[in-house]
């Protein structure tokens, strides 16, 4: 059998400006900054570490990586002789230099490609390979809004082992990220950047843990259905992001932006990724948002669906928000507390207290919700 | 107890199924032919079958020789590991010792030989006991009358939902009452089986106190409320102090409240379904009364009713007529005509009645007693174990007859989860233990419930085994991970049981599934068969 194929990229500046309450590390004089302030690369340690426990497992592995100390130092550290692939210049590395190596390994059809970084790590992941190959993260960052990195390094390096022996099935889990300059002010803005496939590990996987991907599966199944049945001719259908509006979208048999907000009327889709003022402007009669909270954070408003304003919400009245999640989404929160921020704090104050969440085709739950 | 920890050795005799052994024209018995002269007189007997209920070809049955069917159950049997070949404390099962005594009166005659549609005057002892036992569960209950006809735990739950929809369809109020809210932690059932019966269900969240509040059914409960089903102490021996709230908050919406009593072991003479004003309520005799579980077969649940349920009950109840003799009242209810045929399965009635009649009221105290007590010193010393932890460390109330214990400390600190403890214990000649029910939202859980049945010593080498793995997993991971290494079968992938494409009720199931498996599937079913 041929060798498993692995690729390896480190962000070698992921989280330095963490140690030095800089709040993120993505822009070159954040960097800068964070190294005057004596801040020491980390993600390499943290790569180092999988890369070990990788290396333990006498596995039959084919690593390629990307040069210097994206991944070759660490490679050749625990033993391995990698293949080099992708281009750097200089001593700085930058997002590009992440996104070519990633297309690279691509090409080269890796089964796994494994990461060293944070949230922007993550969404350069999305850029460059998409749902094309399964990723694992190691957390390595500042921001880890994302859900697609493993408990430790050493849980990263499981992944790989358990992964390459075949048989494990792979998910879509988010890939978030704030706005840095924001997120400095003050201002928490999290936006939803996309999908990555991860290997179905729900014990080695950060802030999952209710197991049961295919039970998630039917859940979300019964959810669209449940959603489309009772759809009544004539209503507006404001349907928010992600994988669970997907499926109501599967379900009436038209497409459906994974990222945007899609407007549906009489089982057709009659607008896609629409903004603020699209959506008050189609609302001329009866309509219903449905929208589902973001894995592991719990906003259903306010994060990735910002479209869905205030003013839309209050046009169409709070009686006529559906939210759903499967039970295992809401288990990935903390206290499976739910979260709005519409920046109108009276609107949030009323979609408060305890709402109910609807879980499957016949299942409910009741959670609290929170500005 | 199984000698010295780790000197265990299960029979491993990879038994290929039984319809694999099968060979063209193996037979065990081979019937005489008939004589020509009864032939002659009863003709052709299978034409007397109607044509639709006749087999076009032969049943495509194993053909294997006699010893080799022997052979093929007792090794099955000898790779086996229940509670009468070591300690069991499966958790939310309630395992038990079954007294043989018991077992030898059900295997007995006077039982075996008895069919349901036989006489009811030749049927007067089994019906006397059937009534008898009928009114000691309404004395623990404090409920007014039993059916045993559900052969099931689920079942028992299931017609606790039928009981509900009965109620509320005779009062014209079922539109409107679609819903049935019960408990994260309850047994799934009490979820499953109002949704069979056509409700929808919804379910609570637990508070930081790990079970659900008071605030949370208040959310939950509305016009379209139906009923409460819960278990109680929840599966994770949390008993809910709330629970006179919730049944006077759902009866104020309208609604019933069902008890599930699958873990009734610890209130056994300490509390009744009645007096906490529950309408009904659900025991498994193969758990609590110390009926055999019989692997996922013949069970039987005891399900009761406060009198304004009665007239909804399943059919027959047996009843006594003013001349002390005992009939099946077939008299149809308002209610559910029958849960399942006949009036249940009558040998765990006996075998439950037998025990109850064993240990008397008090005795049935010192059960539950000894239960709660037992799980309070294993819990006391699981809490000196490394890696474990013991779930929302706010509630300091004291737990009843189980624990949800964690490993997630140990997991993070040495990547050895909870699986990988369970398939290790039983290389200490230990029955393993169960993690959680779905949904898991312990992360790395893992359920332990002593029950009454075992000595200090049994307990003590339940710890022990469980520490050894606890200690292997901080100085040698690997091995830890690796288990089991003396059992039966090699390790199981817990992914295959969750794939439904994985696994068959039949051999023409497995079939069928086996020729369409990816080479994923494939892969992960060799892993999971491993040995084989």
């Amino acid at each position: 059998m041929a060798a498993f194929r692995l690729g390896m990229i480190v962000n070698p500046i992921a989280g330095m400006g963490g140690a030095v309450g800089l709040k993120g590390s993505d822009t070159s004089k954040i960097i800068s900054r964070a190294r005057e302030l004596g801040a020491t690369p980390k993600s390499p340690l943290r790569a180092g570490e999988a890369l070990a426990a990788i290396a333990a497992g006498n596995a039959d592995i084919e690593i390629i990586v990307a040069p210097g100390n994206m991944g070759e130092a660490e490679a050749r550290a625990a033993g391995f002789e990698p293949r080099v692939v992708g281009t750097r210049t200089g001593i700085d590395t930058n997002a590009e230099h992440s996104v070519s190596a990633a297309v690279e390994m691509a090409d080269l059809e890796v089964d796994l490609l494994i990461f060293a970084g944070g949230d922007g790590t993550a969404r350069d992941m999305v850029r460059a390979i998409g749902d094309c190959i399964p990723v694992v993260g190691i957390p390595a960052g500042v921001k880890m809004h994302s859900a697609v990195y493993a408990t430790n390094p050493r849980a990263a390096a499981r992944m790989v082992l358990r992964y390459l022996q075949g048989g494990v099935p792979v998910r879509e889990l988010e890939v978030m990220d704030i706005d840095e300059a924001a997120f400095r002010e003050g201002a928490v803005s999290a936006k939803l950047y996309g999908y990555l496939n991860v290997p179905h590990l729900p014990d080695l996987i950060q802030g999952t843990k209710a197991g049961g991907l295919s039970s998630d599966r039917v859940a979300i199944k019964g959810i669209a259905t449940r959603i489309v049945e009772a759809m009544t001719p004539g209503r507006l259908y404001i349907l928010g992001p992600g994988t669970t509006m997907r499926a109501v979208a599967e379900k009436l048999c038209v497409e459906k932006t994974l990222l945007g907000v899609d407007l549906v009327r009489d089982g057709a889709r009659i607008a896609s990724d629409v903004g603020e003022k699209e959506i008050l402007a189609a609302l001329d009669g009866g309509a219903t948002i449905a929208v589902t909270p973001i894995g592991g954070q719990g906003h259903f408003f306010g994060r990735g669906n910002q479209q869905i304003s205030a003013r839309v919400i209050s046009r169409v009245g709070i009686e006529h928000i559906t939210v759903a999640a499967t039970v295992e989404k809401i288990t990935s929160l903390r206290d499976n507390l739910l979260h709005v921020d519409t920046g109108d704090a009276e609107l949030d104050a009323s979609l408060c207290g305890w709402r109910r969440v609807i879980t499957g085709y016949k299942t409910d739950t009741v959670c609290r919700v929170s500005a | 107890m199984s000698g010295r920890r780790g000197e265990f050795r299960a029979a491993r005799w990879n038994e290929p199924l039984i319809s694999e052994l099968s060979e063209v024209g193996a037979r065990g018995i081979v019937p005489p032919s008939v004589d020509a002269d009864i032939a002659a007189v009863v003709g052709d007997v299978a034409a007397k079958v109607p044509a639709g209920a006749r087999r076009e070809s032969a049943p495509d049955l194993p053909e294997v020789t006699q010893h080799r069917v022997l052979r093929h159950f007792l090794r099955l049997s000898q790779m086996t590991m229940g509670f009468d070949v070591t300690t069991d404390m499966m958790g939310t099962c309630t395992m038990k010792y079954s007294p043989k005594a018991h077992e030898h009166i059900a295997r007995g005659a006077r039982l075996a030989d008895l069919h349901p549609l036989q006489a009811e005057e030749s049927l007067q002892g089994l019906l006397e006991l059937m009534y008898r036992f009928n009114r000691i569960m309404c004395e623990i209950s404090g409920m007014d009358e039993f059916t045993f006809q559900p052969a099931s735990g689920a079942q028992g739950i299931y017609t606790n939902a039928c009981l509900i929809r009965a109620y509320h369809e005779s009062r014209g109020e079922l539109d409107q009452r679609d819903e049935i809210i019960t408990t994260s932690f309850s047994h799934p059932a009490d979820a499953a089986t109002p949704a069979v019966a056509g409700f929808k269900v919804i379910t609570l969240m637990p508070s930081d106190m790990g079970f659900a509040g008071v605030e949370a059914l208040k959310a939950a409960i509305s016009e379209r409320t139906a009923g409460l089903m819960l278990t109680n102490p929840e599966d994770t021996g949390q008993f809910n102090p709330h629970i006179c709230e919730f049944v006077d908050l759902v009866h104020e919406a309208g609604g019933l409240c069902a008890y599930d009593q699958a873990n009734g072991n610890p209130l056994l003479g300490v509390v009744r379904a009645a007096d906490t004003g529950f309408d009904m309520c659900q025991f498994n005799l193969h758990k609590t009364f110390s009926a055999p579980h019989g692997s996922l077969g013949m069970g039987c649940a005891a399900v009761g009713v406060k009198e304004h349920l009665r007239k909804y009950l399943p059919r027959p109840i047996v009843a006594e007529d003013d001349k002390g003799r005992y009939h099946l009242d077939y008299d149809p209810g308002e209610g559910i005509d029958r849960i399942r045929a006949f009036v249940g399965n009558v040998h765990a009635v006996l075998k439950a009645y037998s025990w109850v009649m064993s240990l008397g009221a008090e005795g049935l105290r010192a059960v539950a007693e000894t239960a709660v007590l037992n799980n309070n010193y294993m819990l006391s010393k699981m809490r000196g174990i490394p890696g474990v932890t013991i779930p929302w460390p706010a509630n300091n109330y004291p737990k009843l007859e189980q624990v949800r214990y964690s490993f997630e400390k140990m997991s993070e600190e040495t990547g050895v989860t909870s699986h990988n403890v369970i398939d290790r214990m039983v290389d200490f000649g230990v029955q393993h233990c169960m993690p959680s029910h779905m949904p898991m939202l312990v992360p790395e859980p893992f359920t332990m419930e002593p029950g009454e049945s075992l000595t200090i010593e049994e307990m003590d080498h339940m710890l022990d085994a469980i520490n050894s793995i606890a200690e292997e997993a901080y100085d040698n991971t690997e091995k830890a991970q690796g288990g089991p290494y003396n059992a039966a079968t090699t390790k199981i992938d817990h992914d295959v049981p969750e794939d439904p494409d994985c696994w068959a009720f039949s051999y023409r199931g497995y079939r069928r599934k086996k020729a369409m498996w990816t080479s994923d599937q494939r892969r992960k079913i060799e892993r999971h068969q491993g040995g084989y």
